[in-house]
């Protein structure tokens, strides 16, 4: 009876939200670790002012995703996140101090360095953490009886350690890219500096990943080098190398724009790239989208107000950052 | 030693749950207040209502923030722990939580950027706007996640295929029996305990002497307020008993600490009770007075304990002091309140050092009953996490082991002790310092337009414009 599907445009809303959610919180995440290479408290406010209006926006795309996980592919929320325990641990408590070191270093000057200390690392630890479960996910996980069978720490490979310094870098180089379109002078130069050393580790992350997968998985080596699919997807690759090119000629001239525009193309052929290796399983091995999906009812329901409101929440989420469009300046922030 | 997984996972649970709570006490009423108040400076043209609103924007936006960062961790926790109860109840729950972040969460997110940092940016009405779409965001946040819960306990509208709920009946599932109580007690607690910290802090400035007319307008203002809610939250409050009464009549025995069904039974005040033997120990108990609250006449019956086998029953000395912790601090607030007219009617309320006083020691009491009231219905409706049908044991990943779970615990701990400590001492250190006070030329401030003329009925007495 089920001639009417929701999982495609379920799969099109998760997998657009949990982009919309790396991209966001990726660059104000990558901005906290710049922000601990930053030389003076005077550096930092204008640091910390270019991303204050709008990490916690940022942030409940996170919840958003989690939510949109388990309301329409249960199954795969119920193996995946408590296979990812100890992961999804360290990446919600680091989440928790950088979150507040917001408010709090504004708060308590006597205690600034401390929670300076808690934004960079908070905010770097994060990342790492949600590399980690990039990786871990991509491996797949051990399953038994609709639930995740394997040990607390199967995430750890050194795959997953890859995929997490690779976030680390990718991050910073979106972040790199934020603080070049938000600030000026010094700070906007030392931002440059960075994001020119952010784009050659990711550069080199991205290589290793993308010899590392198919090699790991004859499944992914065959969608990718199987005649016709190598021609098909040969643009994935030859894109992103143009992209790369682009974004390093931005790093080094003028553009204001130019390197977090490069920066989030990078992000999304990546993303691309991972989707096409692992499509349609949404627990690797295990399950596809259609399989983990919950009822048609479940999907319907939440549709039709989903529908509704993403388009109202993407309108204010962009009016929101309007009001706060332009070169950061140091008197609009907590003070 | 043993270490139970799913022991430490109700205890990891009630431990970012019941910190995490605190917040939504606080800034579920908080946001209303302020939209109140940026409402009131927008049509009375009072420049008074302006500072009290920044006055408190600025510890809203600590409590908010906190707020947001422990809420990331809530969801993630039905994972983590609760993956088989995610499994089991994800068709029907899913979309309920998902609700939450769609039409609340993102509401309060995408608008608190204008009402915190955009006053200088945007038209005073627009700053009003974003304050009334913040409130109305926390509200709908409570809306649904109350309905979640309340379908936890008293579960409609679906159907069981091979072990899992799906949704038959949707507006069944959201409207379930206990949740417009649920939801009318629990924002109405919210709005009392954000009252009495706005009381609590008003009252000690003018014990201070510090921003005294901003600290008037807090005192007396809200004090109205409450004296609309209290009384208001006592009647649902009953409301609510009587519901828990007809569908979780163990969680009500347990409350009561009544193992037999009887007719015309006592009120306990007192109890220790003796689950082995199913008897209290120790009783102190007033006649008849059960019967005529919790079924409004004098030969009323209630169900024992006894009638549920023990595995079904929940504990009963956590939710029968809880209850009395929570109804006795209601009814202490309500002598406040009762107080408050007796010294208005005097003219005494703002110069009263005892009441005072007293208003700044309720201060706190408000969030100790919400965390009472939370503990009541929570361990009441234990074993279960879906009411009757599956049971806390059936619900945690089996993947989890004790260890794993006392590691992530203590970790949670360590973090939550830094920040929420933290937090109270930045919000008390706002606090200490009071509004800013209105500058004697009555010249514009903040928003770039001229003040209104300084009202007079807010001026300390023996002063004149």
């Amino acid at each position: 009876m089920n001639t009417l599907s929701f999982v495609p445009v379920w799969t099109v809303i998760l997998g657009a939200g949990i982009f919309i959610y790396v991209l966001l919180d990726g660059f104000d995440l990558g901005v906290g670790m710049l922000y601990g290479f930053m030389p003076d408290t005077r550096s930092r406010n204008m640091v910390m002012n270019a991303i204050a209006p709008v990490w916690d926006g940022n942030e409940t795309w996170l919840v958003l995703g989690g939510l949109a996980l388990l309301s329409a592919f249960p199954l795969a929320f119920a193996i995946i996140i408590p296979a990812l325990y100890f992961p999804i641990l360290v990446m919600l408590l680091a989440l928790v101090f950088r979150g507040v070191a917001f408010e709090f270093r504004f708060r308590e000057a006597e205690r600034r360095t401390f929670w300076d200390q808690g934004f960079f690392y908070g905010s770097m630890i994060a990342t790492f953490a949600q590399g980690i479960m990039l990786g871990a996910f991509i491996q797949g996980f051990k399953v038994s009886d609709r639930a995740f069978a394997g040990g607390a720490f199967d995430f750890l490979t050194p795959f997953s350690v890859l995929t997490g310094i690779a976030l680390v870098f990718g991050y910073a180089l979106l972040g790199a890219g934020w603080l070049v379109l938000k600030t000026e002078g010094e700070i906007q130069e030392r931002a440059r500096r960075y994001g020119r050393i952010c784009l050659v580790v990711v550069l080199l992350a991205v290589l290793a990943v993308s010899i590392w997968t198919p090699l790991m998985s004859e499944e992914v080596a065959r969608r990718w080098f199987s005649w016709p699919n190598i021609l098909i997807l040969s643009p994935v690759p030859i894109a992103s190398a143009l992209v790369a090119w682009a974004t390093w000629r931005s790093l080094n001239g003028v553009s204001q724009s130019g390197t977090f525009i490069g920066a989030t193309a990078l992000f999304v052929l990546s993303y691309a790239g991972i989707a096409i290796s692992l499509w349609p399983m949404i627990v690797p091995h295990h399950y596809t989208l259609d399989q983990a999906a919950s009822s048609p009812s479940t999907q319907a329901f939440l549709l039709v107000g989903t529908l509704f409101l993403l388009p109202v929440i993407l309108v204010y989420s962009s009016w929101s950052y309007w009001v706060f469009r332009g070169k950061v300046r140091a008197d609009v922030g907590y003070h | 030693m043993d270490l139970d997984p799913v022991l430490l996972s109700r205890l990891q649970f009630a431990w970012v749950v019941g910190w995490h709570i605190l917040m939504p006490a606080f800034t579920i009423g908080m946001a209303s207040y302020i939209a109140l108040l940026e409402g009131l400076h927008v049509f009375t043209g009072r420049s008074v209502y302006l500072r009290v609103s920044m006055f408190w924007i600025r510890i809203f936006s600590v409590a908010f923030g906190v707020g947001v960062v422990s809420g990331v961790v809530m969801p993630f926790q039905i994972g983590t722990n609760w993956s088989r109860y995610a499994d089991s109840a994800g068709n029907v729950l899913g979309p309920l939580f998902a609700y939450e972040g769609l039409t609340a969460f993102f509401l309060e997110a995408a608008f608190l950027g204008v009402l915190l940092f955009g006053r200088k940016l945007v038209p005073p009405w627009a700053h009003f706007v974003a304050a009334l779409m913040v409130a109305i965001g926390t509200l709908f946040s409570a809306f649904w996640i109350l309905s979640a819960n309340s379908w936890m306990q008293t579960p409609a509208g679906y159907e069981v295929i091979d072990g899992r709920f799906f949704p038959k009946d949707w507006l069944e599932v959201i409207f379930n029996p206990s949740f417009p109580y649920r939801l009318a007690h629990t924002v109405t607690a919210f709005y009392v305990t954000t009252g009495f910290v706005v009381v609590a802090v008003a009252a000690w400035l003018l014990r201070k002497g510090r921003s005294v007319d901003e600290a008037r307008v807090m005192l007396s203002m809200t004090l109205w307020l409450l004296t609309f809610l209290v009384p208001l939250q006592i009647f649902i409050g009953d409301q609510h008993g009587l519901n828990t009464k007809e569908y979780q009549p163990a969680k009500l025995a347990a409350i009561e600490a009544r193992w037999d069904t009887e007719r015309s039974f006592p009120l306990a005040l007192f109890v220790i009770p003796d689950p082995a033997n199913e008897t209290n120990r120790y009783a102190i108990e007033i006649p008849y007075l059960g019967s005529l609250i919790l079924t409004h006449s004098l030969d009323g019956e209630i169900k024992g304990l006894k009638e549920f086998k023990p595995e079904d029953r929940p504990p009963v000395a956590i939710p029968f002091f809880a209850f009395r912790l929570m109804a006795g601090i209601g009814f202490l607030m309500l002598a406040v309140v009762a107080a408050s007219w007796w010294l208005r009617y005097r003219r005494h309320l703002f110069h009263s050092r005892w009441f005072l006083g007293l208003c700044v020691l309720m201060g706190p009491l408000g969030f100790v009953a919400v965390l009472a009231g939370w503990t009541t219905t929570e361990v009441g409706r234990q074993p279960w996490t879906v009411y009757g049908l599956l049971r806390t044991s059936e619900s945690v990943s089996p993947s989890l082991a004790g260890g794993d779970v006392l590691a992530s615990l203590l970790a949670y701990m360590a973090v939550y002790l830094i920040i929420f400590p933290s937090a109270l001492v930045i919000a008390a250190r706002l606090a200490r310092n009071g509004p800013a006070v209105a500058p004697d030329t009555g010249a514009a401030i903040e928003s770039g337009r001229p003040s209104a003329p300084v009202n007079i009925e807010l001026l300390p007495e023996g002063k004149t414009p």
